[in-house]
C-alpha cells in the first residue's frame, strides 16, 4: 500500500520563485532557469511513492537535493509547488494548525548531528514530542522509559547528553523520533556522523527494529553502501532530481544511466549479488520416477555428466554422476541407489561472497533451493566468473575516471 | 561654500519640551510610581538589620555559587566593610536604584531581543538606535531625563534604564539567533507551537548569552546610577559627588570602594547565575 506519493515537487530557492517555475513547467533545464532568473532549482519535478513499512532511502552526493526533498515531506521545508499525500491527505494543503497535528502524531524525525536539547536530560530529550502534546508528566516519562528500552539506553535516563557517546546520543535521537508513536520516520543522515563500527552497528539494529515495528523509513544517505544495506528501495538523486528508483539489484544490474553506472562502480557486487542474480535455470531436472535410462538420456542429449533428481513435487532429492548411473543400469539398481546426496546447495538469498567460498571448497555445481526445498536454479563456475567480470570492468572505468 | 546649518539641536530640544508638555500629567504619574517603587524597595532593604543582611547576602553567594564557601566569606567581608564606612544607608539606596533599573531594564530588553532575533526588519531598525544608545555619552540622557521627571531618584533610574538596556536586547537577540538550526528544527518537526518552541527550546538554549546580557545590564546599572547622582539620584554616587565638590578625597575614595565592593558582588552573583 503506497503510503507517501510524491508528484511532480519542485522547489524554488529564491525570491521570486514564481517566474522560475513557469519556466520548469515549461521544461527548461535548471541552468537555463538559473541565468534567466538567478533562482536555483533545489527540487525539479521529482515524484516517487513510498509504500507502507518499507524503508526507502533517498541518496546522492551533497547538493544533490535529497536534504531538501526529506524536509519537504513534513515541510519544514515549504516545497514551491507539487502533491505530497500522506496516507489520503495532501500535506501541501495543510493549515498550519494541521500541520502541527501532522507532526505531532504522525511524522517525526531523526537528524543528522542528533539534535539533543543539551539542558535536559535523556528522558526530558525522549519525551520531548509528548511534552508538546501536553501529556502529563507520568505519561510521558512512562511513554519515553518504553522507547529508551528500545533502543537499548535502560539506567541512562537521567544523564545529560553531554555524557552519551555519540552513538548512544543518536539512539537517543531515535528513541524521541519512536516516543510518539508515528507511522512514518524521517531519517537524514542518521548515521553519518557515527564512525564506521558504531554505523554498521546502528543499521543492524534499525534493520531489527524495522522488522518489529515496521515504520515507514524515508531515510536519507549520501552512502552508497549504506542505502544498499538498509534500502527496501533507493532513489538515487542527482541535481535535484531522481536518477532512478529501485532496489539495490535493480540499480546494480541495471543502471538507469552513465550517472548511476559510475555512482555504482564502486561498490563490491559480491556482497549485494545473490545467488538468485547469478543463477541459471536448472536445465534439466531428472524425476525420481523417470528412471535411470531417462536419465542417461537427458544427460546424452544435453552433453553434461551430471544431473539433478527432484521428486514429485520438484523438491531436490541429490545429484546423480553419468559414471554412476551407467553402472547402477548395469547392475540393474534404481537412481535413489546411486545418487549423491552430499552435495553444495544453498538458498537464494546467499551473497555471492559466499557462494565463491563455497565454490572453492568443491568442484561440483551449487544447487539453489528455495524455502520449500524445491530446486529453482543452478550456479556454476560461469556464473559466479561472469557476475564478477562486470564488476572488475566497472572498477576500471572509475580508475580511468578518477586519472582524467 | 557654505554648508547651511542643519538644525538638529534645536529640533531635538523642541521634541523633548513637546513630550513633556503634552504628556506632563502621564509622566507625573509615571515619576510617582516609579519613585514610590524604588522607596519600598529601599525600605524593605533598610528594614533588615545590617549584620542580619550580611549572614543573607553570604548565604545567597552561598547557594547561587554551589557551596563555594570563599564567594560566601567575600560578600559578607565586602559587606561589612561598608557598613564599617558608615555608608550602609547609601549603600542600600544604590542597591535599590540599581536592581530598579536594571530589572526595568531586562523587562523592556529581553522581550525586544527576542522580537529582534525572530522579525529581521525589527532588528535592522533596533541596530542603530542600539549603537546611538551606548555610544551617545552617557551625560546626554541626564538632560532629557530631568526635563521629563524633574530632580532625583527617578530621573537617574529612567537614564539608567535608557543606559542599560543595549546589551541585553543585543546578547538576548545573539543568543536566539545563535540557537543551532537543528534544534529549531527539532521543535518544529515535533510540532511545537511558536511559544513551545521558545520556552521550550530557544530560551533555555541560548540562557547562557541572555545571562551575559543580564550581567553587562547590571554592570552598566551600577556605572550609571553614581552618574545619575548629578540629577539628584540619591545613595553612593551621590556621596562620590560631595566629595568631588568638597575636594574630599576620604569621603569620595570610601564611597568609591563601597561602589566596587557592590559591583564586584553584583558581577559574582549573576555570573554564577548562569547556567554552566
Amino acid at each position: 500500500m503506497k503510503k507517501i506519493v510524491v508528484s511532480n515537487l519542485t522547489k524554488i530557492f529564491g525570491k521570486h520563485p514564481k517566474k522560475a517555475l513557469s519556466y520548469v513547467e515549461e521544461g527548461l533545464s535548471k541552468d537555463e532557469i538559473f541565468n534567466k532568473t538567478g533562482q536555483t532549482v533545489g527540487l525539479y519535478n521529482v515524484s516517487f511513492d513510498v509504500y507502507e513499512g518499507e524503508i526507502f532511502v533517498l541518496m546522492g552526493l551533497s547538493g544533490s537535493g535529497k536534504s531538501t526533498l526529506l524536509r519537504c515531506l513534513n515541510r519544514l521545508i515549504e516545497p514551491t509547488s507539487g502533491l505530497i499525500t500522506i496516507g489520503d491527505e495532501d500535506v501541501t494543503k495543510a493549515s498550519s494548525e494541521r500541520l502541527r497535528l501532522i507532526r505531532e502524531k504522525q511524522i517525526s524525525m531523526v537528524f543528522q548531528n542528533f539534535a539533543l536539547l543539551p539542558h535536559r536530560t535523556i528522558i526530558d530529550n525522549v519525551a520531548y514530542g509528548l511534552e508538546i502534546q501536553d501529556f502529563s508528566k507520568e505519561e510521558r516519562h512512562e511513554k519515553a522509559s518504553v522507547a529508551i528500552e528500545t533502543v537499548g539506553l535502560k539506567g541512562h535516563e537521567f544523564s545529560k547528553p553531554s555524557q552519551l557517546s555519540g552513538g548512544m546520543q543518536q539512539r537517543v535521537g531515535l528513541a524521541r523520533a519512536l516516543a510518539t508513536d508515528p507511522e512514518i520516520l524521517l531519517m537524514d543522515e542518521a548515521f553519518s556522523a557515527l564512525d564506521p563500527l558504531i554505523r554498521s552497528e546502528m543499521q543492524d539494529e534499525l534493520l531489527e527494529l524495522e522488522e518489529k515495528m515496521q515504520k515507514t523509513i524515508v531515510f536519507v544517505s549520501h552512502d552508497l553502501d549504506e542505502a544498499l544495506k538498509l534500502g527496501d528501495r533507493i532513489a538515487l538523486m542527482k541535481d535535484g532530481e531522481i536518477a532512478q528508483i529501485g532496489t539495490a539489484e535493480e540499480i546494480l544490474s541495471n543502471p538507469a544511466n552513465d550517472y548511476v553506472s559510475r555512482f555504482v562502480a564502486g561498490v563490491d557486487k559480491t556482497k549485494i549479488l545473490t545467488a538468485e542474480n547469478v543463477m541459471k535455470r536448472p536445465d534439466p531436472v531428472v524425476s525420481l520416477k523417470s528412471g535411470l535410462q531417462v536419465a542417461l538420456k537427458l544427460m546424452e542429449k544435453h552433453g553434461i555428466s551430471s544431473i539433478y533428481v527432484v521428486d514429485k513435487a520438484k523438491r531436490l532429492q541429490g545429484f546423480l554422476k553419468v559414471d554412476d548411473a551407467v553402472r547402477a543400469q548395469k547392475a540393474g539398481k534404481t537412481i535413489e541407489d546411486v545418487i549423491i546426496k552430499e552435495f553444495p546447495k544453498t538458498t537464494m538469498d546467499t551473497p555471492l561472497q559466499d557462494l565463491i567460498s563455497i565454490r572453492a571448497e568443491t568442484d561440483q555445481p551449487i544447487a539453489i533451493v528455495n524455502e520449500n526445498d524445491k530446486l529453482v536454479g543452478v550456479v556454476v563456475r560461469g556464473s559466479i566468473l561472469a557476475a564478477l567480470k562486470t564488476t572488475e570492468e566497472d572498477d576500471e572505468e572509475q580508475v580511468e575516471e578518477v586519472t582524467q | 561654500m557654505i554648508v547651511p546649518q542643519l538644525p538638529i539641536g534645536s529640533v531635538v530640544e523642541s521634541a523633548v519640551y513637546w513630550i513633556s508638555d503634552t504628556f506632563g500629567f502621564a509622566l507625573d504619574a509615571f515619576s510617582a510610581l516609579f519613585g514610590f517603587i524604588i522607596d519600598i524597595f529601599k525600605d524593605v532593604l533598610m528594614a533588615v538589620p545590617p549584620l542580619l543582611f550580611v549572614v543573607i547576602i553570604a548565604a545567597i553567594a552561598y547557594v547561587v555559587g554551589r557551596k563555594d564557601w570563599k564567594l560566601a566569606l567575600g560578600t559578607g567581608l565586602g559587606f561589612i566593610v561598608i557598613l564599617s564606612m558608615d555608608l550602609w544607608e547609601y549603600s542600600m539606596e544604590t542597591i535599590a536604584l540599581v536592581i530598579s533599573s536594571a530589572a526595568l531594564a531586562l523587562i523592556i530588553g529581553i522581550p525586544l531581543g527576542i522580537l529582534g532575533a525572530k522579525s529581521e526588519t525589527l532588528y535592522r531598525i533596533l541596530r542603530p538606535i542600539l549603537d546611538l544608545m551606548q555610544t551617545m555619552p552617557s551625560f546626554v540622557y541626564l538632560i532629557p531625563a530631568v526635563i521629563f521627571f524633574g530632580l532625583g531618584n527617578v530621573p537617574g533610574m529612567i537614564a539608567t534604564v535608557v543606559f542599560s538596556m543595549p546589551p541585553a536586547i543585543r546578547l538576548t537577540t545573539l543568543g536566539i539567533t545563535q540557537v543551532p538550526k537543528e534544534l529549531v528544527e527539532v521543535a518544529d518537526a515535533f510540532g511545537s507551537t511558536p511559544w513551545q518552541k521558545l520556552i521550550k527550546v530557544e530560551i533555555p538554549v541560548a540562557l547562557k548569552t541572555i545571562m551575559a546580557g543580564v550581567n553587562q545590564c547590571i554592570m552598566l546599572a551600577l556605572s550609571m546610577v553614581v552618574i545619575a547622582s548629578m540629577i539628584g539620584a540619591r545613595g553612593l554616587g551621590y556621596q562620590v559627588l560631595i566629595g568631588i565638590q568638597r575636594v574630599d578625597i576620604g569621603v569620595g575614595f570610601e564611597a568609591g570602594l563601597g561602589i566596587v565592593i557592590i559591583a564586584i558582588v553584583l558581577d559574582r552573583l549573576t555570573q554564577h547565575l548562569t547556567p554552566k
